[in-house]
């Protein structure tokens, strides 16, 4: 099930609006299609990030990905359990193995995402 | 088995050393001596004999058993050049020995088989010039990306891209980001299995710097439009790069240097029977076209005029140093004096047999597997275990299946544009007994996908382990021996 | 013919499943317009034939000369032992360890070796092995620059000379900038490398002990670096850490060098072994294949690759590296080195190179006209003055039966009358007695 409370980019992450920040993490399909995961690289809490730029690596057995920010801001958080256990993110990608916040975005920009419709039928298309 | 460090006993030694015979105690003052003695493990030679015996019997090489893993050429390793290369003349030569003054005549018998290898595989390719000098195949690829770079430099060319065809190894991707270029890739043509001659005209333009092409290909496909290919490439200047790894295909058949490609790699561990040491020492020396040459690493080795050998540093326009020294010269050796024993007819007859040995196994297993692309295939096959992947047996239960059958499994997963790819090269060293030995246990894994799939999933059961945990590796990361607690 | 099983009636056989008449048939895809404009290869021959040929080419090499040439590389011992096990066919013809089921025993091997490593230069993890001291050194650099994000290399005028041209041409496509720092009285010259450090500096490299053979204790350069988030980079020569400081004592970042001394041949340059070392922190930034403990399906110990997802093949035009390799039969042969010798056998061999050495030097000191440089302490190679051109020296040392040792002329302007002289635990009292004389007596010449 693709949850509806959120917003999903075409690169998989999935973006949810928590009060003045968004949290970010991975798809389901998107933790589905890398494996187990064996390490995360987060940001830096203060850095910049532009939409479309790599912000963090996902490293699994299979794949070293790069993840990309969904939006423009600062770095606000980020989810330090995951330097543990990695593996969250496969147990419970939208919840648990949610990855960072990001503060100061521009709204605007979260019109340009799809929603979960939208994204589960960008799934079905490729 | 234990680890090496859990039988040590205190004060155990395997080598004796010569007793000190000079007059003098040297000391390390103080401040610059280590505080405590490495704790490496105490053994005596026999209990180091009985302990690395025992691993070598945990592994397979070419002289267990059959060992198709494509791309690879696993082919059966001479044991002549092993004592060739032993040869004192050629093991206690010490690399700086030649850049003394007049030192090259210290080394002419080394000089000599750089040289003359670098002849004959400029003959068996079609090239102007060769370099020994890389040390694997993916460090050839590096180092002509860097010549090519070094060309467009030199000629004020404004270049930034190279082209890559999306089948391709993938380390050609890495070189040519190292030698600075970004990296686009090129799509197969799915009718034929080749690079798609239109797709890649609308893709090269004046920041093209180089195409770097693998003929016959990773699905095993001869690619016979190379010229028109060329004509596009040259047309801006790009420069057109054989991958070697596939040569084993085509030798006195193709010669790359012939079909305008202006640099090749070929890996002398592959090709030219050099074994494969479980994962290295190789050996890739790259060939060029003459507008190259002034790029090539330094030194070169020349012949002079009165037929002695001589190290040349004295080109202005060279990359410079890429290995320490003249590549991994005992290797280059092996692959001479196998050459050498080959001869024309020999390495003829090696490109015939590869072929045929791998169209054999195409033909008597197309009827249980997919086969991608069904078309006369040059040294490897490319099948796809997709139609067993439905039953819930992916091409990695194949491989392990065949393990307990007694072979080396054949390459899985690559071609990446291959689902569920099984890439087998049978090499052209083995007898049409042991492979119909493979196609049984083939068919009789097709079959089983269909009968009783979960008996695959189990394999690999012989082995004195079964299926490894890599997820478990990957976040423990135990990678040194640590006593326990 | 050649290493080719199949009879003419078999190929025959084989032709028939494949629907085709002839051989020429399977190659039809290539066009005439392909075929080879010559293929003008000398027939074949027999084994013996070859094996005549190439020993006469072996035999018109200078490698009975008595040898004091380094430079980085080294005529150390080989047990017999190693050669004996390295020839067994399951190592050397197997592959990279793509299934580790079949390959426990090269996976197995690998993971000691890293622990040797690891011990011998005190650091957390080493990986399985590059393919020299020089490219070793070379990743370290980009292992830096990926870790800080910062672009300028300074490097101690100590570094291996051979290594500095390789790390130029390397990076010359690369937006890399370079600083180098001359050595003061052998040593790094802390004033000129502390000046010379700024906050676009990545990486500082050292060598210990360095190319002239001088011994240092870099603790100092490192907290500096530390303090101004840059790392430091040291390669060694892993004999010589039978005795020195190692990297790990001083808080290294990352120790490399070349792994040749450790069993493996001269052999007129390669192959050799580059080795790498780290910590921890920095274990997901080296290249290389690295081999970890795991279990199996059935809770049995046994080895893999790891930590394979930073590679090329997975990472393509992202990798930072492109070494696929390592040099696996040179690492076991390290390996099965480091083994036979063990902790007692390591200390005692390099002891014995500085015995001797101290010995050659003071030899040596007595010769008139003969300087050694002796500022700063050394291992086993030290660098000496010659009242002449040291080039055309060693040039006369030959024809008395030695290789003197290696001109620094060739790579320093200014030092054309400097010798570079190593000398391992194999040089005897007696020949290291007959070298002072005959350098005494060509120099009277």
């Amino acid at each position: 099930m693709t949850p509806d409370d959120r917003k999903y980019a075409e690169s998989h992450e999935w973006i949810k609006v928590d009060g003045d920040v968004v949290v970010v993490g991975i798809s389901d399909h998107a933790q589905e299609s890398l494996g187990d995961i064996t390490f995360v690289e987060l940001p830096e809490v203060g850095a910049e990030v532009t939409k479309g730029s790599d912000c963090c690596v996902i490293e699994s057995v299979k794949a070293a990905s790069d993840i990309y920010a969904p939006l423009s801001g600062t770095i606000a958080e980020v989810n330090s359990e995951l330097d543990a256990t990695p593996e969250l993110i496969n147990q419970s990608p939208y919840d648990e193995g949610w990855m960072f916040k990001i503060k100061g975005f521009d709204a605007a920009e979260l019109e340009t995402l799809l929603d979960a419709a939208g994204y589960s039928s960008f799934l079905e298309n490729n | 088995m234990s680890i090496i460090y859990e039988k040590s006993i205190p004060n155990r030694q395997g080598v004796r050393l010569p007793a000190c015979d000079v007059p003098v105690s040297g000391s390390i003052p103080k401040e610059y001596r280590r505080s405590n003695e490495a704790e490496l493990c105490e053994l005596s030679e026999v209990d180091v004999i009985r302990h690395f015996t025992a691993l070598s019997r945990k592994n397979y090489g070419v002289d267990t058993n059959f060992y198709p893993l494509g791309s690879c050429t696993m082919k059966y390793n001479p044991k002549f050049t092993e004592k060739l290369a032993a040869l004192d003349g050629f093991a206690s030569l010490h690399p700086l020995l030649p850049q003394l003054r007049h030192g090259g005549l210290l080394t002419q018998g080394a000089l000599a088989v750089c040289y003359k290898l670098e002849r004959v595989l400029s003959e068996i390719c079609g090239m102007d010039e060769f370099t020994l000098q890389p040390m694997a195949g993916a460090h050839g690829e590096l180092t002509a990306m860097m010549l090519i770079a070094a060309y467009h430099n030199k000629k004020g060319n404004k270049k930034s891209e190279v082209l890559i065809p999306d089948e391709a190894h993938g380390t050609n991707p890495s070189s040519a980001a190292i030698a600075g270029y970004s990296v686009k890739p090129v799509p197969t043509n799915p009718e034929n299995g080749a690079l798609d001659v239109e797709a890649l005209k609308s893709m090269v333009n004046e920041k093209t710097a180089a195409l770097m092409l693998t003929n016959p290909n990773t699905l095993g496909i001869f690619n016979s439009d190379i010229h028109k290919i060329a004509d596009i490439v040259h047309k801006v200047d790009a420069q057109l790069y054989y991958d070697g790894a596939n040569l084993n295909a085509v030798l006195g058949k193709f010669r790359p240097g012939d079909s305008d490609f202006d640099a090749i790699h070929v890996n002398l561990h592959k090709t030219f029977a050099t074994p494969h040491g479980g994962g290295g020492p190789g050996a890739g020396p790259v060939g060029v076209k003459e507008h190259l040459i002034p790029f090539l690493p330094i030194s070169r080795v020349v012949k002079r005029d009165d037929g002695t050998y001589a190290l040349n540093y004295k080109y202005p326009d060279s990359i410079g140093y890429i290995a320490p020294f003249y590549g991994n010269f005992s290797v280059c050796l092996k692959a001479y004096a196998y050459i050498l024993l080959l001869g024309k007819e020999g390495l003829t007859e090696v490109s015939e047999n590869a072929v045929l040995n791998a169209n054999y196994l195409l033909h008597s297993l197309k009827e249980h597997y997919d086969v991608p692309c069904m078309r006369t295939c040059m040294h490897e096959c490319v099948l796809s275990a997709q139609k067993q992947a439905e039953k819930g047996v992916r091409a990695l239960d194949v491989a392990k299946a065949l393990i307990d059958r007694g072979f080396h499994p054949p390459t899985v997963y690559f071609p990446l544009i291959v689902k569920e790819a099984l890439m087998i090269e049978p090499t052209e060293t083995e007898s049409k007994e042991t492979l119909d030995a493979f196609v049984e246990a083939m068919k009789e894994i097709a079959k089983l996908s269909e009968t009783d799939p979960e008996s695959l999933q189990q394999s690999p059961e012989t082995t004195p382990v079964s299926r490894l945990d890599e997820a478990r590796a990957a976040k423990m990361m135990d990678l040194v021996y640590t006593k326990p607690e | 013919m050649g290493y080719i099983a199949n009879t003419e009636q078999q190929q025959r056989e084989m032709l028939k499943t494949c629907n085709a008449s002839s051989i020429d048939e399977l190659f039809n895809d290539i066009p005439n317009s392909l075929k080879p404009k010559s293929f003008d290869i000398p027939a074949g021959k027999s084994e013996f034939e070859v094996c005549t040929l190439i020993q006469n080419m072996a035999s018109q090499n200078y490698s009975h000369l008595t040898n004091f040439i380094g430079g980085g590389f080294y005529d150390h011992f080989i047990p017999s032992a190693i050669d004996a096990l390295i020839s067994r066919s399951e190592f050397y013809t197997a592959y990279t360890p793509y299934q580790p089921e079949l390959s426990q025993g090269t996976l197995q091997a690998i993971y000691e070796y890293q622990t040797d490593i690891a011990r011998l230069a005190d650091m957390e993890v080493s990986n399985a092995s590059l393919y020299d001291g020089g490219t070793a050194l070379y990743e370290a650099c980009q292992m830096a620059i990926s870790t800080n994000r910062r672009n300028r290399i300074v490097m101690d005028g100590g570094v291996n000379p051979i290594y500095k041209k390789m790390l130029y041409s390397y990076t010359s496509n690369l937006s890399i900038d370079f600083c180098e720092v001359s050595v003061s009285h052998g040593q790094s010259d802390r004033q000129k490398l502390f000046y010379s450090l700024d906050e676009k500096t990545s990486a500082v490299v050292l060598q210990n002990p360095n190319f002239f053979g001088v011994i240092d204790d870099h603790s100092d350069i490192v907290e500096k670096c530390h303090s101004m988030g840059i790392l430091v980079i040291q390669s060694t020569y892993p004999i010589a850490l039978g005795l020195i400081k190692t990297p790990g004592e001083i808080g290294v970042d990352i120790a490399t060098g070349e792994g040749q001394s450790l069993g493996i041949p001269l052999s007129f340059g390669g192959p050799y072994l580059g080795f790498m070392a780290t910590n921890k922190k920095l274990v997901r930034k080296m290249p290389g294949r690295i081999v970890g403990k795991t279990l199996d399906n059935k809770g049995r110990e046994g080895f893999v690759l790891t930590l394979q997802a930073r590679e090329q093949h997975i990472r393509r035009e992202k990798a930072t590296s492109n070494i696929c390799t390592n040099q696996a039969l040179c690492a076991l042969r390290a390996h099965i080195y480091l083994s036979l010798l063990g902790k007692k056998g390591l200390t005692q061999t390099a002891q014995l190179c500085l015995d001797k050495a101290t010995y050659a030097k003071k030899r040596i000191k007595e010769i008139p006209g003969v300087d050694v440089m002796e500022s700063s302490p050394t291992f086993n190679e030290f660098t000496i003055s010659l009242p002449l051109d040291a080039g055309e020296f060693a040039g006369m040392m030959i024809d008395r039966g030695f290789a003197a040792g290696f001109p620094l002329g060739r790579y320093y302007e200014g030092m054309e009358n400097y010798l570079l002289v190593a000398v391992t635990e194999k040089r005897t009292k007696h020949e290291i007695g007959h070298f002072a004389e005959a350098m005494e007596e060509a120099l009277c010449q």
